[in-house]
């Protein structure tokens, strides 16, 4: 088929210099810096100039293909030229009698190329680069993310100080590179409201406040780290990166979009977390747990992940175009949240980019195409909470072994889950143009080979041989995507920031050395995820500042190279936990059936069929009201709104990476959404209850939502506007009633209601704060 | 540096980076000067969004698209085809297919019965246009239509075919039609979204729209469509809570501006003045949304022209009558959905519905908006995501059948903004199935309606991960005889 020779990746720090040609083309400050490296590497260097600006003409893509020349493929690019025979657009070693260098160099406008009319041009580096690589013999290269990553030696650092581990040797490196320097280290408390969200995605209590006054040294700092990594609070946060992967959501989706009963997957991945299950287990139960030897329970209910998908309750379905399409999920599933490759563009044609025929899409279909599953059950009148085929867990079981499983009092728990078919293997085709009804050459389960030869030899040709070749060392991309999906989650960025495509679409590492170290080193560390969270926050890197250097900010201000500490915004499911949190409202209760707060009356009934048992929306009372963000019932049609304004995941589909935005919508939420109104009530009361004095009540609250102490222009903003809302509240006492009315937590009426008004309007003015949801 | 100094030093970033992303096209000199200045105020609150320089004259200011979703047919709408009567039942021939994939809903059918409109047809206006008896109103203002009969796309599911007309890309993730307008063209308005988004339904087979079809994908989010809704909250949140009034969200919001600012003062994050200028729109938005959403004073002769379904909210008469309110105020780019046009079945009876849903409110709004003067800057357009076969999907009866998705020809139309009045353009041959004159791509289509605003399609484009990306993607000619 593809004969693919790999060659080894040469990375070297020459190479950063030019990568910011790429990634910083937005700004020209960074590309003055840029030289022509002394090695000129294909990868990092010419194939995105090529691809940039010469493939729109000269490229895979043959209804616009120019003078039939293309330099996507080493061999085309060397032949002899169609309309000018004789010569040739690359002489490897040979820059004077290569035409590709002429024409770059060439200032005839019939000649020049990128010809005058595409608006496209080449800097005089990048003019440079083109040469020497040809003067240095013009090798191709295969995709940097197909080759396996290797573990570079630390590079030299102009202050050897500064780094605490290998992180920083990597970052501060590419530093001096830029001749941008590193911030100082964050405050104590921003430091700390820093670690409590990126670990357990709650902000720290009073008393942690307290304990950390005097801020770190380095052991209370790791203790504090270990100490964080243990709470139950971490599994969950990592959970809700994992949900999204996984397309987790609690019903069936389609017009009718009855209620499902995934959640015991998702209870499942909160223990795998907190249980610290290396990765590469992680990945082998959730593919194949039903088809271990001697699959336990648990093993099985972690292949819950492959069965998130929508299914289809509609009556008149064609049953088989159903089960194709769940098996297409399950395989697009697949290769976005465990390889980084969107394989999707192959099941019906040939990949455009990336090495992928549709040979190699359905040979991995072909691993998820073995299962009993049927394309329609039965319609929405005789629907069930889970389909075959599905686990049975008895209330027994969860009491004794299962306990993580957190079920209402029941008999038994249904999940739907794989299993293979019994007796048979379903053989499957080729569908021409991605058509269930289109079948055309047979194929055998088989993982693509662009990224790892699948040996039959050494792996079964089941699910359980797609995980061992999915974990295996050699594969290029396991690790390398889960790594630097846990790093975008922390930085705010990743080394790739396209985490979701690891393919030629997707952006260059922009560290490159530090990437690979990173998932060398997870793998030889046992695929140990509570140890790789620990190494990056660990890092001096992680414990920057985040204010902007002027310098640095001028330079790089979207801060691909980190030089202080990236602010972010907190994910819609946070900004809920934090309220919560902060306003002592906060159930803890871990796991169960997804719960329904507050929501804008009649958004379901608009939207449905009239049919189903979510036809309309019943909102939970008491304690389950007040629940963390993940466990927020998500209706696939109609998606919990005000999560949604903030980004949250529709759940349709695999999802790495959220956007970020920044709307009057989410203002909108901010102000009126009834949670931050009751959680801003409940504080105020609380504060209250234990104290009188406003001008501490004003601090208290200050500290508790933003974890810092407010300054002095800050208590006088706040005391006055206290103040104003105290008078109204006086003069119209109706309105401090009315006011407080929000919400369903009981009101304590000895509080004053004017001075509980006024002090909830100041609490919910720091809620609205950039600050209260931004991790800083 | 001292303060003034730094906040210079923020905005020259801000520019450049602004700059740099904005592309080739909208010329770079002007735009130094002429930018939008909410980009560039670090602490303002002036943040106004001006609107950009368009590369041409334009003819048309705003867009109201009315979008079908689901597929009306052509073949009971505007493209006339006796033919299909007249040979009812008979196979379509091979010759005449050529290959055309099939969905998988008529794939296994063994036969493709040619099948005729239940509908009559006949001709109105001085352009002397065909027009089917479902739409009476449509069929009066014929004279002020440019009726496209010869569109075509690739897409043949409606979610890849719909967001290809939504985004110009049948994958995800590219931004919507609303807010590559929003880019290139900034916001006539203060008050209210550039782009707002009005979604109906009709008793039809639907096929649902969702969020990702008004998504900004890769573009800054102020150009994410807004949906407005008929519940208690026009938009979701809208609404103060109770026990405030606007005055004291007044003073709510300079307070969070003052405390916002003097965090930026500390940390310098241009996130934090966007926040504030979020928040001032918003603030903005709950006066301006209540009023434009308000139609009970609209006068009687008004309500007679939409319809009396105008005053139920939530119906298409009532987003039409809301889509002219929000385009006189301004809003850039006003995309209504009306579900339930998927007829593989029962064609005849839900297809009269689905016109009965639509037909009057649409002709109202073109000559509402005449009426106004504001149909010669605004383009006014009708149409679904493809087209529908001319044979039977599943049993043929007399007074029954179903057309499955067909994308090789269909029709929509187009009105004011430029456009030219009482056109009809293209041809399908006599079968209704395949172009045998002047072909519209979905490219070309966007390519013509950022022509009418002023907008180069080729240069309007954005650069992300490394492409630079466009409306049109690579392709894209305008069509310029129906430009008036």
């Amino acid at each position: 088929m593809k004969s693919i020779t790999r060659k080894k990746s040469i990375f070297s720090l020459g190479i950063l210099a030019a990568i910011v040609l790429i990634c910083c083309q937005d700004e020209p400050a960074i590309v003055t810096d840029a030289v022509v490296p002394s090695v000129v590497n294909f990868n990092f260097h010419v194939k995105p100039i090529l691809s940039d600006r010469c493939f729109s003409c000269h490229g895979p893509d043959e209804t616009d293909r120019q003078a039939g020349l293309r330099l996507d493929i080493e061999s085309e690019a060397r032949k002899a030229l169609e309309e000018n025979p004789g010569k040739y657009a690359i002489v490897p070693g040979d820059a004077q009698n290569s035409e590709l260098v002429h024409r770059i160099m060439s200032n005839d406008p019939g000649l020049m190329m990128p010809p005058p009319e595409s608006g496209l041009t080449l800097t005089d580096t990048e003019k440079q680069i083109l040469k020497k690589w040809i003067e240095q013999g013009a090798e191709y290269e295969e995709h940097w993310a197909f080759i396996p990553p290797v573990k570079s030696p630390l590079p030299e650092v102009s202050n050897p100080s500064w780094p605490r581990n290998e992180i920083d040797h990597f970052i501060m490196a590419s530093l001096d590179q830029k001749r941008l320097s590193p911030a100082e280290e964050a405050s104590p408390e921003r430091l700390l409201r820093r670690l409590f969200i990126d670990i357990t995605g709650l902000p720290p209590a009073p008393s942690d406040i307290e304990r950390f006054q005097e801020g770190f040294s380095e052991m209370t700092f790791e203790k504090l780290v270990d100490e964080l990594l243990s709470k139950p609070a971490y599994g969950e946060k990592m959970a809700l990166y994992w949900m999204d992967a996984a397309r987790y959501a609690d019903s069936y989706g389609y017009q009718d979009d009855e209620v499902r009963s995934q959640w015991p997957w998702r209870d499942w991945v909160i223990h795998a977390f907190n249980q610290n299950l290396p990765y590469d287990e992680f990945v082998e139960w959730q593919l194949a747990g039903d088809l271990l030897p001697d699959a336990t329970k648990e093993q099985i209910l972690a292949t819950g992940f492959n069965r998130n998908h929508k299914i289809t309750e509609e009556g008149g379905v064609i049953p088989e175009e159903y089960r194709v399409t769940y098996v297409i999920d399950k395989t697009n599933t697949y290769s976005t949240s465990m390889l980084g490759i969107t394989m999707e563009c192959a099941q019906c044609h040939d990949h455009r980019y990336d090495p992928f025929s549709q040979e190699d899409y359905f040979q991995l279909s072909a691993f998820f195409n073995n299962t009993p599953e049927v394309g329609i059950e039965g319609t929405v009148t005789e629907s069930t909470p889970s389909k075959y085929p599905k686990l049975f867990i008895s209330q027994a079981e969860i009491d004794s072994i299962y306990t993580f499983i957190n079920a209402p009092d029941t008999n038994m728990v249904t999940v739907s889950v794989m299993g293979d078919l019994k007796d048979s293997v379903r053989q499957t085709y080729i569908l021409n143009r991605g058509l269930y009804d289109q079948p055309g050459k047979p194929v055998e389960p088989e993982a693509p080979e662009a990224v790892l030869a699948f040996d039959i030899n050494t792996y079964p040709q089941n699910r359980v041989g797609l995980a061992q070749w999915t974990t295996n060392e050699n594969n290029p991309l396991t690790a390398r995507v889960f790594v630097n999906m846990i790093w975008s989650k922390i930085f705010g960025r990743g080394i790739v920031s396209t985490v979701e495509d690891f393919g030629n679409q997707g952006d260059l590492p922009t560290h490159p050395e530090l990437l690979d170290w990173l998932a060398v080193d997870f793998m030889e560390n046992g695929w140990d995820i509570k140890r790789l969270v620990k190494q990056m926050v660990m890092s001096t890197t992680y414990r920057q500042s985040s204010k902007m250097n002027d310098r640095n900010a001028q330079l790089d201000p979207q801060n691909v190279y980190l030089s202080r500490m990236s602010r972010q915004r907190l994910p819609a499911e946070l900004i809920r936990d934090h309220i919560l949190a902060s306003s002592g409202l906060l159930n803890p209760e871990i796991g169960g059936p997804s719960i329904k707060p507050y929501q804008p009356d009649g958004i379901w009934e608009v939207t449905s069929s009239g049919r189903g048992s979510l036809r309309t929306y019943v909102q939970d009372h008491g304690d389950d009201l007040y629940r963390r963000g993940l466990y927020v019932f998500i209706k696939l049609t109609v998606p919990p709104p005000n999560m949604l304004i903030f980004d949250a995941s529709n759940r349709d589909m695999c999802e790495l990476e959220r956007a970020t935005t920044n709307t009057p919508l989410q203002a909108l939420v901010m102000m009126n959404d009834p949670i931050i109104l009751e959680g801003s009530r409940v504080l105020s009361q609380k504060l209250l209850e234990e104290n009188s004095n406003i001008e501490e009540n004003l601090s208290r609250a200050f500290v508790r939502i933003l974890c810092r102490d407010p300054d002095e222009k800050e208590r006088a903003v706040l005391m006055e506007y206290y103040n104003e809302e105290l008078d109204r509240y006086t003069t119209d006492p109706g309105d401090a009633t009315r006011f407080l009315e929000v919400g369903e937590y009981p009101q304590n009426e000895e509080v004053d209601p004017v001075q509980h008004a006024a002090l909830m309007a100041c609490i919910h003015l720091l809620y609205n704060l950039e600050e209260a949801i931004t991790k800083s | 540096m001292n303060e003034n100094e730094i906040k210079e030093s923020r905005l020259r970033i801000n520019r450049r980076h602004f700059l740099s992303k904005m592309s080739v096209g909208i010329g770079s000199a002007a735009l130094g000067s002429l930018l939008i200045p909410s980009l560039f105020e670090g602490g303002s609150q002036q943040e106004a969004l001006e609107a950009a320089i368009p590369h041409f004259a334009p003819k048309a200011k705003r867009v109201i698209y009315l979008f079908q979703s689901g597929a009306p047919s052509q073949l009971e709408s505007f493209d006339y085809k006796p033919l299909l009567n007249k040979r009812m039942g008979e196979d379509l021939p091979p010759s005449i297919r050529d290959g055309q994939r099939l969905t998988g809903m008529t794939a296994n059918q063994d036969k493709f019965p040619l099948v005729g409109s239940f509908y009559d047809f006949h001709q109105y206006g001085e352009s002397g246009a065909w027009v089917s008896d479902l739409f009476p109103y449509t069929a009066k203002i014929v004279d002020e239509l440019c009726i496209i009969r010869s569109l075509h796309t690739e897409a043949i599911n409606h979610d890849p075919a719909i967001t290809f007309f939504q985004t110009g890309a049948q994958q995800g993730n590219r931004p919507s039609m609303g807010a590559w307008l929003s880019y290139g063209l900034g916001s006539e308005n203060k008050n209210l979204p550039t782009f707002c988004v009005l979604v109906s339904k009709g008793d039809g087979n639907g096929q649902g729209v969702y969020s990702k079809l008004w998504t900004n994908g890769f573009l800054d989010s102020v150009h994410q469509g807004v949906q407005f809704s008929s519940g208690h909250d026009p938009v979701l949140y809208l609404s103060n809570p109770d026990g405030t009034d606007f005055r004291s969200r007044r003073n709510m919001l300079d307070k969070l501006a003052e405390l916002n600012q003097h965090q930026f003062d500390d940390i310098e994050d241009p996130e934090i003045t966007a926040k504030i200028q979020q928040y001032e729109m918003a603030y903005r938005m709950q006066t301006s949304v209540p009023e434009v959403t308000d139609l009970s004073k609209e006068p009687d002769h008004i309500i007679k022209m939409y319809g009396p379904d105008c005053l139920v909210p939530g119906t298409y008469a009532a987003n039409c009558l809301l889509a002219r309110k929000l385009a006189e105020n301004g809003v850039r780019f006003v995309q209504l959905y009306h579900q339930g046009w998927d007829q593989h079945g029962n064609l005849p009876r839900e297809m009269a519905g689905q016109a009965k849903d639509v037909d009057q409110a649409s002709a109202a709004l073109v000559m509402d908006l005449k009426q106004r003067g504001l149909l010669d800057d605004t383009l006014v357009i009708w149409g679904g995501e493809f087209g529908r076969t001319n044979y039977c999907q599943g049993r043929l009866a007399a007074d029954n059948y179903g057309r499955d998705h067909h994308p090789r020809a269909f029709s929509v139309w187009m009105a004011g903004g430029g456009v030219r009045p009482g056109v009809v353009y293209g041809e399908t041959d006599e079968f209704g199935y395949n172009i045998v004159r002047d072909p519209v791509h979905i490219h070309d289509f966007h390519a013509t309606i950022l022509d009418l605003l002023g907008l180069n399609h080729e240069k309007l484009t954005y650069k992300y991960q490394g492409r630079r990306l466009r409306l049109t993607d690579v392709g894209g000619k305008v069509v310029n005889p129906i430009i008036a």
